[in-house]
């Protein structure tokens, strides 16, 4: 239903997991959204809590800022643990 | 930066590489036109797909013949209208709208499965679509869950998880018909001698005859050829029908040792043509349901989008 | 067509083919909901609805013990046999008609099903109480929509308006007691209808009230589900519903 907004969707699969994106579906508000992604998204107990936001409220970066983004995060290896060479004694830190 | 053309060039590279990688395209991605098309127009089918095939099956809910098989047929019609759903959602994405796109359908100008347009005429028919129909579906959609567009993908990884009960019971079925009174399994042979080749066109033509198919293998939206996907599933079948103890329904079903395939015979691919082009037994039909719905749900749609203007205007005036 | 199970099994079969009929109705709505989300809505409430008239229906030919499956309960019987409230067999309708409907059904069940689930025979409790979560679930769905619908456009007023002006006089039937119903209400089983008809009326007036829709003053009554004296309308569901089963006898599905 393109007269009414779109809202994407996000369900904690079970507690102690993060809520995941898994869709989006209309409504004409966010209340009706929650109860339509029960309905459309939970029908084999997938989930445990729902989250519903407008899509027009998501802000995204761009394709276009992935190289100012992303790409200086790549030469950073000193944040990651197998940088790091221990003996092999205590390798399992 | 302008796309000039040496630009453009290097854009269609860059993304050709990214899919030869293996790399997922997302919707904010850079795409050629002609992708950025060719996917919309198949979520868009494959999303009229599901929805126009609640009406065939629909159509034995109110005459189900028990309680258990009334629930089941209830959630899984109930499942191919959430799996448009997830299907329509895919298609937002790049920019289309639902209404937008169930116009196109109205106007005859966006397609669904040629197989919906076939009548269930008894209850066999039933089985024979969540086995043939839902079994070719899911060779097809097991396929396409590494097509290269991402919400492509994620929503077919989804459908198919769900739909693997849709071919079960619809194999349960026919085997208690199969197993039953003469009159029982007369009426699953019956069901699957009209199923067989329809399901088996669901495919779409010989690859010979797919002008579309080799650019859409390239871009990996398709991952596999019409007729490798059909030969699967004929594959696959044969042994099905023999488990039923009912007769091929074709003459031309025999093990081919050379090919280590079974064979099939020549389909009739003008009855297929004839159909897709508006003139199978339901076409007419199936259409005028979806729009009398739709049409007959616009006082609802105004009514809830007027109550929230209203909810929304009295909640300024308070502030 | 005298009744000839136990009390109880009798019993037990009202409040089934109550479930059965409405979820039959709104089964109906598959693939003619007003848009895809709502059309999903609709069919989960059916699905609950159906789930529920098969539990009943099980448990009515267990505890009668004549050797009837739930099926030949529910496929074997014809319109004189069945015993819904009308209310529930009434064709679907509008979607203004199926949603007041809903509103008022839902609204009984809530109440009727709190009560039920005190039943001494544990199984009505117990189903009782599986009822109590979906219905308050479905009553949520139907009272925003009578809210929505009635304050919506004046089209959508004036068909939910229509659709309450048609429904009240069915409306009495739900809260009739009978001898039956007397008899298990005595002994702790069955619940006592009349005791809810005030609340029930309070809920109902609150929420037209702000949908911006009147309730009927008068009280006519119809009536006769309880004894077989149905609407023309249950005759055609029942050989849609039945139809496999009649035409070819004896055969299991």
């Amino acid at each position: 239903m393109s007269n009414m907004p779109l809202f994407e969707v996000f369900v904690r699969s079970k507690r102690g997991l993060d809520h995941t994106h898994c869709g989006s579906l209309h409504a004409e508000n966010a209340e009706q959204a929650l109860e339509y992604a029960r309905d459309v998204y939970t029908r084999r107990s997938e989930g445990v809590s729902i989250w519903v936001v407008k899509a027009s409220d998501v802000t995204a970066s761009q394709e276009s800022d992935r190289d100012s983004f992303y790409d200086p995060m790549d030469d950073k290896p000193y944040r990651h643990a197998t940088h790091y060479v221990l003996p092999d004694e205590v390798n399992n830190m | 930066m302008p796309n000039s053309e040496a630009n453009l060039e290097q854009l269609e590279v860059d993304f050709q590489a990214r899919i030869d990688a293996e790399e997922r395209i997302e919707p904010k991605d850079w795409m050629p036109e002609k992708y950025r098309k060719t996917v919309l127009r198949q979520m868009s089918q494959h999303a009229h797909s599901e929805v126009i095939g609640m009406q065939p099956e629909g159509n034995w809910i109110t005459r189900a013949p028990s309680l258990h098989r009334k629930i089941v047929l209830l959630a899984k019609v109930q499942d191919e209208a959430g799996h448009g759903l997830y299907l329509y959602s895919a298609a937002e994405t790049l920019g289309a709208t639902r209404e937008e796109l169930v116009q196109l359908m109205h106007e005859g100008k966006a397609k669904y499965s040629s197989i919906f347009n076939y009548p269930t005429l008894t209850w066999a028919d039933i089985g024979a679509i969540g086995w043939l129909v839902d079994g070719a579906a899911i060779v097809n959609q097991v396929a396409l869950q590494r097509t290269s567009y991402g919400p492509y993908s994620r929503s077919m990884i989804r459908i198919c998880k769900e739909e693997s009960f849709h071919q079960r019971q619809g194999y349960e079925i026919m085997l208690k018909l199969a197993n039953g009174s003469p009159e029982q399994k007369a009426m699953a042979q019956d069901a699957l001698n009209r199923f067989w080749e329809p399901s088996l066109m669901m495919f779409g033509p010989t690859d010979a005859d797919s002008p579309n198919s080799a650019q859409s293998m390239k871009w990996k939206i398709k991952r596999k050829s019409n007729d490798e996907l059909r030969q699967a599933f004929v594959d696959q079948t044969i042994k099905q029908i023999e488990v039923l103890g009912l007769e091929m329904p074709s003459k031309d079903i025999k093990w081919n040792e050379e090919r280590g395939h079974y064979d099939f015979g020549e389909l009739n691919w003008d009855e297929f043509f004839a159909v897709i082009k508006g003139n199978g037994p339901c076409n007419r039909q199936r259409l005028a349901h979806h729009k009398k719905a739709h049409d007959e749900g616009a006082w609802v749609r105004e009514a809830a989008r007027a109550y929230e203007a209203k909810k929304k205007a009295r909640a300024e005036k308070a502030a | 067509m005298t009744e000839t199970n136990t009390p109880i099994v009798d019993y037990t079969i009202r409040l089934a083919d109550d479930s059965l009929t409405l979820g039959h109705r709104l089964s109906e709505w598959c693939s003619n909901g007003p848009f895809l989300e709502e059309d999903i809505a609709l069919i989960n409430v059916s699905l609950d609805y159906v789930g529920r008239a098969r539990m009943l229906y099980a448990y009515a030919a267990e505890t009668e013990n004549q050797g009837r499956s739930e099926d030949d309960i529910c496929y074997l019987r014809d319109t004189r046999e069945y015993r819904n409230l009308l209310i529930n067999e009434l064709p679907k309708g509008d979607f203004a008609f199926t949603i007041v409907r809903q509103f008022f059904v839902d609204t009984f069940n809530l109440l009727f099903y709190t009560e039920l689930l005190n039943s001494k025979d544990s199984t009505l409790a117990a189903i009782a109480g599986k009822s109590i979560k979906e219905t308050k679930y479905h009553l949520r769905r139907s009272k925003d929509w009578m809210v929505r619908l009635g304050d919506g456009t004046e089209e959508s007023h004036n068909r939910c308006q229509a659709a309450i002006d048609e429904l009240w006089d069915y409306v009495t039937e739900m809260f009739d007691m009978d001898e039956l119903e007397t008899g298990l209400a005595a002994q702790g089983v069955a619940v006592d209808r009349t005791a809810l008809r005030e609340q029930w009326q309070q809920i109902v007036k609150e929420v037209t009230d702000e949908a911006t829709l009147t309730l009927p003053d008068h009280d006519i009554a119809i009536r006769g589900g309880r004894t077989g004296i149905h609407t023309e309308h249950l005759g055609y569901l029942l050989a849609e519903l039945q139809y496999v089963q009649r035409a070819y006898p004896g055969n299991t599905w």
